[in-house]
């Protein structure tokens, strides 16, 4: 548990763009009638990333209104769960994972490579690209130790690796998601030492996916924008 | 060792495509319609057969478990998968949903309508949003081929919807995992009475883990005596292992139950850093199990009654090995910060107590304690165990218990390089 406060400056209004109007509008149907407040942490996740990365005070009026909840059971919401974030974070929010595999594995010096790139922890770089943060385990611990950056994994890092990637990211540059020591996936480095029999995928002669890890998602190069 | 066509995960490592033909390809979606011809309790009765426990922690046998759920309730019943995966030293579900959708969704199906649940809900956590977008396109393609929906091919109409939560590991927690399904903060609901009579909406539900539900197509398939041939008995099947900290190479592996430790160490993540003789301790279950010394790691099997009588446990099988040159007390303290973070307030047992234990592990860890402490911090982890709402001020506990019981003399060693210092004026006896 922490404490975790509304920003100090908060924008005038916030409503949703016409595109995100009318998937909440399709979200809120995939529960049952008269359940509609199921739908309310979709609806902020989508207002925290149409915001840049953080949730608005009118945010919070405006997700509470389309779902008939009293405003304050949605802020209970946003102070109870930590993704979300009630202060603006920068463009690219560098989530360094501390716990305790990551830790065996160097996340000491991933918070090393923030403070050197970035800056202080949870302060936001003068040119409002960056800032950074710690969280607890991300579920991605064999490709320890790795940090979340907006919306994707990048793993098995150290302290240049993760260096360079902010530097590249500062720049404009794309930077590839995923294990960035060539591993595939939660494979052993040296490449799998199990599903290597090629007759169990006689039919499938797929092959791996481009992109991240297989992502749906065409312009999974880039982290951004939020 | 397993052979690979035993293995249900066949793109662990996505070397080939998530999407639905190279699914199919594999064996997913392959007479569904069939299973589900042969009815609601066949599949209940397979599933007991096979022996499955399940995979998210607490190895409840799922056959049992589904059997729970009521024949004929006015009220609709749901199936919530859980996809929360937080504990640390898991990243298993993460895998299954990436790479191979599809089996989660075809199992969905086949446990939805052997408890007779028409809607199934599978709750990810927030973070996992690019393995969402896949999963949520998987869903897509299955709804598109007519797999699910309503009068779909395989002949029970079933719905099934992708669900997100925003950084709460209480979010696993079952009862807490249905609280957030709802709209509200995940704190964890007192039980009885239990999901299968009262869960989400208030109606019938069950809840089961992604590796639980994406192993049941195959055990269709294949048969229950193939799946309770793998493994021991009791401790059944394969298992997907996570194999992090200071191993040569980490990775996720999919084995039989019951492997020896030692073997799943060397054979697949290529052996502890330094060699075997460089290992200190194995928490093998995920953060919440207690820590094993290096002994006991040397003849260990993997399995939740082999782990259990050495007061560990199976878990989630995540598998955190540390070597000699780990701080086990900053480890374990790290641990302890965790649950303190992840705390959802409601008893104060838990809420004061993970505080606390953090705290003065954390002066332990400098040797800034006594060593009479060490006896009051164990002490107060019995308090905080078994008198709380939820599972979570347990795991809180028995990771100290473990480092107490195995690395006492650590701790002591710590105090007493210390002990010559003394104690800072401005830190009251275990406090802060
Ligand atoms: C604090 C806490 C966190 C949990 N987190 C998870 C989780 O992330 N994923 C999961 O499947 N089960 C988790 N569980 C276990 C669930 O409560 C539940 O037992 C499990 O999902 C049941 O599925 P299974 O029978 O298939 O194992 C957690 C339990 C507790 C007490
Ligand atoms: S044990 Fe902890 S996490 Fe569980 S209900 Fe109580 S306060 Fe919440
Ligand atoms: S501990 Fe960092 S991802 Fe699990």
């Amino acid at each position: 548990m922490s404490v975790r406060r509304l920003a100090a400056e908060q924008p005038d209004d916030f409503v949703f763009t016409p595109e995100n109007l009318e998937w909440a509008q399709a979200t809120v149907q995939k529960y049952p009638e008269g359940r509609q407040a199921s739908a309310v942490i979709p609806l902020l996740w989508r207002a925290q990333v149409q915001n840049g990365g953080w949730v608005s005070e009118p945010a919070l009026r405006y997700v509470a209104e389309m779902l008939g909840m009293a405003y304050i059971r949605v802020y209970e919401i946003v102070t109870f769960y930590t993704m979300f974030n009630l202060q603006p974070v920068g463009r690219y929010y560098v989530q360094v994972c501390g716990t305790t595999p990551c830790m065996l594995n160097g996340s000491e010096d991933l918070k090393e490579a923030c403070r050197k790139h970035i800056g202080p922890k949870d302060t936001v770089s003068d040119d409002g690209k960056f800032s950074w943060t710690e969280v607890e385990c991300l579920g991605a611990c064999v490709n320890a130790p790795m940090v979340q950056i907006n919306k994707y994994y990048y793993e098995d890092l150290t302290e240049e690796s993760l260096g360079k990637i902010i530097e590249r990211l500062r720049k404009g540059e794309s930077v590839p998601p995923g294990p960035q020591d060539g591993r595939q996936g939660c494979a052993p480095k040296s490449g799998p030492n199990t599903l290597i029999d090629s007759s169990i995928y006689g039919a499938d002669k797929s092959g791996p996916e481009p992109g991240y890890a297989g992502t749906s998602d065409s312009k999974a190069k880039m982290p951004g924008p939020y | 060792m397993l052979q690979d066509q035993d293995r249900i995960f066949k793109n662990l490592y996505g070397l080939h495509g998530w999407q639905l033909p190279a699914a199919r390809a594999r064996g997913a979606w392959d007479g569904t319609k069939d299973i589900i011809a042969r009815g609601h309790d066949a599949i209940i009765e397979e599933v007991k057969a096979s022996g499955l426990r399940g995979r998210g922690g607490a190895g409840f046998p799922t056959g049992l478990k589904w059997s729970f759920m009521p024949k004929d309730d006015p009220r609709p019943s749901y199936l919530a998968v859980n996809a929360d995966e937080s504990e640390p030293g898991t990243c298993k579900d993460r895998e299954i949903m990436r790479h191979d959708p599809h089996l989660l969704i075809e199992g969905a199906m086949l446990a939805a309508f052997a408890m007779r649940a028409h809607v199934a809900y599978i709750y990810i956590r927030g973070e996992f949003i690019a393995e969402r977008e896949i999963l949520e396109a998987a869903v897509a393609e299955a709804y598109e081929a007519r797999l699910v929906g309503k009068n779909n091919l395989n002949g029970w109409d079933f719905d099934v919807y992708v669900h997100h939560g925003a950084g709460a590991y209480i979010c696993g927690e079952e009862t807490a995992m249905l609280e957030s399904l709802e709209g509200k903060k995940g704190q964890p609901r007192l039980k009885p009475p239990f999901p299968a009579n009262c869960g989400l909406y208030g109606a019938p539900t069950t809840v089961n883990n992604v590796e639980t539900i994406a192993s049941v197509p195959d055990i269709m398939r294949r048969g229950a005596s193939w799946f309770a041939g793998l493994g021991k008995p009791n401790n059944t099947g394969t298992k997907l292992y996570c194999i992090s900290g200071h191993v040569n190479e980490p990775c996720t592996v999919e084995e039989e139950m019951g492997i020896p430790l030692r073997e799943l160490l060397e054979k697949y993540a290529g052996g502890v850093r330094g060699g075997w003789d460089n290992l200190l301790s194995v928490i093998p279950g995920g953060s919440s199990v207690p820590c094993l010394t290096a002994q006991e790691c040397d003849d260990v099997t993997m399995d939740f009654d082999a782990l259990k009588a050495l007061g560990s446990g199976l878990g989630t099988a995540g598998i955190i090995v540390m070597d000699k040159s780990t701080d086990i007390i900053r480890a374990i303290s790290r641990i302890s910060y965790f649950y303190k973070h992840e705390s959802c307030g409601q008893c104060t047992p838990c809420r004061e107590g993970t505080g606390w234990m953090w705290r003065v592990l954390e002066r332990m860890a400098d040797g800034n304690a006594q060593r009479h402490e060490i006896d009051m911090l164990f002490e107060v982890t019995k308090q905080v165990e078994g008198h709380t709402i939820c599972a979570l001020g347990d795991a809180a506990a028995w990771p100290i218990q473990g480092l107490i019981k195995n690395f006492r003399h650590i701790i002591e060693e710590r105090i007493d390089a210390r002990a010559t210092e003394p104690l800072s004026p401005s830190v009251p006896e275990a406090a802060e």
